[in-house]
């Protein structure tokens, strides 16, 4: 099959030739940023747009139909809109901590984007502990929305913001203690070896029942984390007007929705990593023919229909569920999705060794 | 025990949910494209867009200039001009409609005026669309040119 570090690996050569060895490092990581900036922004405006039709057609609308055809174009004519917006200076705000806490919020996303893989060989960069680098530079976000709420000088942002740190750091765990589970059954946290092992059967039926709940914990506890659908507490606008982005416009609010938008896409990618296999195309033991065909399809595509399907998913909930009130969102974490999940890394242990 | 029946019943209920809102998803769209789908026509016979008189084809309508429209009216919308016509085979003079005058912009599609009609002279149609240029067209004549009161009373 085809291996894209060998792409890679060509560029490297070809720069090489022309540049020394320091100045070659620096035009690499050059590549790479433009290349993750360009592709983080393309694909906000995507799943923009995804989220306005699907939304759309929950609620038997047609979603953005005027621009372009069937509106393709109209998240771009956002973009251009809230490019073009002033940024307004609110008196009584601490310019530093306002500033900084847009930065915080888009790098935490950025650079777990980075360490996604998207294809074979095609990652930023490979840890090979990367599963906990996705569990601490997600949470990093907490405190750029923490910051956020509290350099606004705002009660209603100080509100949505406090409510985001208890939501956000308790649904940390139960999110972190699935991923566990992958981890035992794999045996790795290098996200490379955790996809290759699930060449033949994805993670998600290999580990049978525990990882079917630990699949189902994830969701629940990743939606949570990304504060949107039944877990939009932190900017429910219906009790607080937008809550820790009330006082921020123009571009600033454009950076906090970008990385709300590519959170639930980091969310869903990480799932479809770990439990549905990331790139690795369906296999099936015994039917060579039918996985020859399912390999000339690209691995790309096969990641990015999982994360579809759990992008979609994550909407289906969205419009189903009501608002969760406070309290019972933290007891939906602490009284049944934390024992659930430590319960089930138990179970796991006995079905790794007996089963 | 009660606490882990509770999850799994309250489960339950979640998905019942996640069952009703995908078969929303896969219903027929309600919107409407308006500007592309103006020659569509909508089954609602009762809806009021514009106020007409009828005419048939001998250019005849029915209305009496009895006034009791513009009486009934409570803004004011309806005008009636009328002018006396000298009528040839009893020799009088008769009151006849001249202007029906209809003011859109002060119409608040109340239906009282057509109720009351005791001829049935002004009925309503579904054209929706009154948005125009110029404050002075909101005024419509609703009778046309040289129009004349049915005869006895058949259309």
């Amino acid at each position: 099959m085809f291996h894209f570090s060998i792409v890679l690996n060509c560029v490297d050569k070809f720069l090489h030739v022309y540049f020394t060895d320091s100045c070659v490092l620096f035009i690499d990581f050059f590549l790479v940023g433009i290349f993750i900036l360009v592709f983080y922004a393309v694909l906000a405006l995507v799943l923009i747009y995804l989220e306005r039709k699907i939304c759309a057609f929950f609620q038997c609308r047609l979603g953005p139909m005027r621009v372009g055809p069937f509106g393709i174009f109209q998240p771009v004519a956002d973009m251009i809109k809230i490019l073009l917006k002033e940024v307004i200076k609110i008196n009584g705000v601490d310019v530093f901590l306002f500033r900084l806490a847009i930065y915080l919020v888009i790098i935490a996303s950025m650079c777990t984007f980075g360490a996604i893989p998207f294809d074979r060989g095609l990652h930023v960069i490979d840890f090979n502990m990367g599963v906990f680098y996705f569990l601490s530079i997600s949470s990093i976000g907490v405190v750029g929305i923490l910051l956020a709420g509290w350099a606004s000088n705002n009660k209603y942002t100080i509100i949505g913001a406090m409510r985001s740190g208890a939501q956000l750091i308790s649904y940390e765990l139960s999110c972190g203690l699935s991923l566990m589970i992958i981890v035992i059954l794999s045996g790795s946290l290098k996200l490379s070896v955790i996809v290759e092992q699930q060449f033949y059967v994805w993670n998600i039926f290999r580990g049978g029942i525990p990882t079917i709940i630990a699949f189902i914990v994830y969701l629940i506890s990743g939606h949570a984390e990304t504060n949107r659908g039944p877990f939009d507490l932190p900017e429910a606008e219906s009790e607080l007007t937008a809550g820790y982005h009330t006082e921020y416009s123009g571009i600033q609010f454009g950076f906090f929705y970008l990385a709300e938008y590519l959170n639930m896409f980091i969310v869903a990618a990480i799932a479809s990593t770990l439990f549905l296999g990331g790139w690795m195309p369906l296999h099936i033991i015994g039917w060579d023919l039918f996985n020859e065909i399912m390999d000339h399809i690209p691995p790309i595509i096969w990641l990015f229909s999982k994360i579809f399907v759990c992008i979609f998913l994550a909407l289906w909930v969205r419009w189903t569920m009501p608002r969760l009130r406070i309290d019972q969102l933290l007891k939906l974490e602490w009284k049944i999705l934390m024992p659930i999940s430590l319960v089930n890394i138990l179970f796991m242990f006995f079905w790794m060794m007996y089963l | 025990m009660n606490h882990i029946k509770n999850i799994v019943v309250n489960i339950l209920y979640l998905i019942q949910g996640m069952y009703v809102t995908i078969l929303n998803f896969f219903r027929k769209k309600l919107t409407e494209q308006y500007p592309e789908n103006r020659g569509k026509v909508f089954p609602y016979s009762r809806f009021r867009g514009t106020l007409v008189m009828f005419h048939n084809w001998k250019n005849q309508h029915r209305c009496t200039a009895c006034g009791i429209c513009q009486l009934n009216c409570p803004n004011g919308t309806i005008k009636i001009i009328t002018k006396n016509e000298l009528s040839e085979i009893t020799g009088s003079c008769k009151r006849v409609l001249d202007k029906y005058i209809y003011d859109v912009g002060s119409c608040t599609f109340c239906s009282i005026c057509t109720t009351n009609c005791p001829q049935n002279a002004i009925t309503w149609e579904t054209g929706f669309e009154h948005a125009i240029f110029n404050r002075s067209r909101l005024y419509k004549k609703l009778n046309k040119e040289n129009s004349s009161l049915i005869k006895n009373g058949k259309i």
